[in-house]
């Protein structure tokens, strides 16, 4: 059955709420008949179906986030979602002090399999409908962050994340979601998949190869993965060979996959939409040159937006964020160059 | 005040200014909704219809020095305030020509030289900065009033209540308004609210709480005004309510399945632009070939407004780059 990634996280949620009594989802316009489903219709028509279990909230982040930490320790598995990830911003108490280090406090007596789903990227909306935090949350230890980019990898991890006993943010894509009717989005770029019969996860902590290549390796993850498969075929023309790594996984990363992809190509490109400041293709980056630099036949390059909030005008706005064209040049020059 | 003086002391000229701004906003709006259903239109927009009196009433009862912040839907205030519909305008087309110079967009309409904070689409996100600007007032001497413009849904956030209560503590120079629409997006409040009135919310930070009829201009008016002249004269902050609703979707291209038509429909009744448009003309304010001729005026003004938003420069890639640290490049 090909679904989107909409429609893969909604069947996953239902599953996981038909298997388990515990799963409940907690959100802002997640179940309002004649709503949207929360902000990308993923949570559409489910309170027909769990009328007690989709929590329609006030607009209270805090008390959101807080809500799903208590329920959590006290043996439920709550899904929370804030309707863009800028908001997860108003929930960073519970979510920073609270949820990633009560496990640690309690000198690991107590656990909080709280899962939580934030939709990311520069969509046409201006400086706070925009961020991709990623960089903000693997700066806290504690919490396991995925970013499916494709539908296959949305169930999956939706699912592990639920039975994962550890908290775990998933940052999905406004552009890739595939969301219809008034809550469609413009320049989405179809990552719908096949998902077969059955029940399967996706395991956390694993990466994976979406282009084999010799010459470079490519580094991206939800819109900037699709990105640089744009740009690898936009490079493959040419000549030039590209390996695309999709990490899926944020923390922890899956070293060992991009190691060895860059031991075979020597070359690596990290593609992030956040500000290279503090990014995540700095940690990558480091830990790419702390351990295996003598492989290195070009210094590690990272490709993002500039350091600034994201503008909204659709000029500046296409200049910010990561084209393939812009990552095909970047790879260009820098094969010419060593 | 009774309505006859209230009449009285607004005068002709206020008057037909008042309707004459209620009637820019719903013109402005209901333009731009077509621009955007065409595609004409970058972004997103959430729209002001139906709650014109809310933004005209109160911004009527200010003085040039006083400031408004604003939310996710800040046309309807900006141009209550006076900033130029062709700015606004352009800055929904992203030009350099907007209020914002394309960097903000329908969400952070505003101008801060012309009494108006760029609005804030984290809900509830400005009720704290305008009160900490009012908190400026008074530390410096000004006679200036903040005030903040904000929804039923946005007063269910933290930051509501932290801010409402340091304002009555620190008695700053400030009006909190709440634009009760009855829905924060999709949700009704009566799910997420057990109070009827939020303006009973006031009494438990000591605060004066107050409700005007958000569809009538003219109520909204006399109770802003004497809650503004009550922070202006240090007697402290209000938390104004302002019954109200809003008669297009949240966003976009939301058909608010969600509303009940038999709500819509009884609340269209109330319209605030027709209700006061009748006002006028009984009590022989303006007469019938007055509201025509005002009315052309407006639907050529925000024609013209489209026209210099289409037509204006689009801002350079790099621009990306400006408008930021204060004294210090962007470090790339
Ligand atoms: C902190 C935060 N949470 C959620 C949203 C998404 N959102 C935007 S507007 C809105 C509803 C706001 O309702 P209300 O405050 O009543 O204002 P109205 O839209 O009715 O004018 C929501 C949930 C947001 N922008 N910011
Ligand atoms: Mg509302």
């Amino acid at each position: 059955m090909k679904l989107t990634i909409a429609e893969a996280l909604r069947k996953a949620i239902r599953e996981e709420m038909q298997r388990d009594e515990t799963v409940f989802c907690i959100g802002e316009d997640i179940g309002i008949s004649g709503g949207f489903g929360g902000a990308f219709t993923v949570t559409l028509g489910l309170e027909k179906d769990f009328r007690d279990r989709i929590i329609d909230t006030p607009i209270s982040e805090n008390g959101i986030f807080g809500a799903a930490c208590g329920a959590a320790i006290m043996g439920m598995r709550p899904i929370a979602d804030v309707q863009y990830g800028d908001f997860l911003l108003c929930a960073m108490d519970q979510i920073i002090n609270q949820i990633a280090k009560l496990r640690y406090m309690s000198g690991g007596k107590l656990k909080v399999p709280v899962v939580m789903r934030a939709p990311v990227g520069v969509t046409g909306r201006g400086a706070q409908h925009a961020q991709c935090l990623e960089p903000y949350f693997i700066s806290c230890p504690g919490i396991k962050i995925v970013a499916p980019s494709t539908a296959y990898d949305a169930y999956g991890l939706l699912k592990a994340a639920v039975r994962d006993d550890d908290p775990v943010l998933i940052f999905e894509h406004k552009l890739l979601y595939g969301s219809k009717g008034a809550r469609s989005e413009t320049g989405g770029v179809d990552a719908s998949s096949e998902i077969p019969e059955g029940d399967y996860t996706v395991p956390i902590g694993r990466g994976v190869v979406r282009r084999e290549g010799e010459d470079i390796t490519i580094i991206g993850s939800l819109l900037m993965m699709h990105y640089s498969l744009q740009a690898a075929d936009i490079l493959k023309k040419e000549g030039i060979s590209c390996e695309v790594i999709d990490p899926r996984t944020l923390w922890p990363l899956d070293m060992d996959l991009i190691l060895n992809s860059v031991k075979k190509t020597g070359r690596v490109v990290i593609v992030e939409e956040s500000p290279k400041q503090g990014g995540i293709g700095a940690e990558i980056s480091a830990q790419i040159s702390e351990s295996i630099s003598d492989y290195l036949l070009s210094p590690i390059t990272r490709i993002a937006a500039p350091n600034t909030p994201a503008p909204f005008s659709p000029v500046m706005e296409k200049f910010y964020v990561p084209q393939p064209e812009r990552i095909a040049d970047k790879i260009r020059n820098l094969l010419a160059e060593s | 005040m009774t309505r006859q003086d209230l009449l009285k002391k607004l005068g002709n000229k206020k008057l037909t200014d008042m309707f004459e701004r209620m009637f820019e906003i719903r013109t402005f709006e209901e333009k731009i909704q077509f621009l955007f259903l065409e595609g004409k239109m970058p972004g997103t927009i959430h729209q002001y219809i139906g709650m014109e009196a809310c933004a005209v009433g109160v911004c009527s009862a200010l003085k040039e020095g006083d400031i408004i912040g604003s939310t996710h839907r800040p046309h309807g205030h900006a141009i209550a305030r006076g900033i130029p519909s062709r700015e606004i305008m352009a800055e929904l087309y992203g030009k350099t020509t907007g209020c914002c110079k394309g960097k903000g967009g329908s969400m952070h309409i505003g101008d801060i030289k012309k009494g108006m904070l760029p609005a804030i689409a984290i809900v509830g996100g400005n009720i704290p900065v305008v009160m900490g600007m009012a908190l400026a007032f008074k530390l410096k001497g000004e006679d200036r009033v903040a005030v903040s413009f904000f929804g039923d849904g946005a007063s269910n956030e933290g930051a509501f209540h932290e801010a409402l209560n340091m304002a009555s503590v620190y008695e700053v120079p400030a009006v909190f308004v709440c634009e009760n629409n009855l829905y924060g997006a999709s949700t009704s409040i009566k799910k997420v609210l057990k109070i009827e009135n939020i303006a009973d919310r006031a009494s438990s930070y000591g605060m004066q709480g107050m409700i005007a009829d958000g569809m009538d201009v003219l109520d909204v008016y006399d109770k802003a005004s004497k809650v503004v002249g009550d922070a202006r004269s240090g007697k402290g902050p209000t938390l104004l309510e302002l019954k109200t609703f809003r008669y297009c979707g949240h966003s976009r291209r939301d058909p608010s399945n969600y509303i009940p038509k038999e709500e819509k429909q009884s609340w269209k009744k109330k319209d605030p632009i027709l209700n006061f448009e009748r006002v006028l003309l009984e009590e022989k304010i303006i007469d019938k070939s007055g509201i025509k001729e005002l009315k052309d005026k407006i639907d050529k003004k925000i024609e013209e407004a489209i026209e210099f938003a289409q037509n204006g420069p689009e801002p350079k890639p790099e621009d990306t780059y400006s408008d930021f640290y204060v004294n210090m490049e962007v470090p790339r």
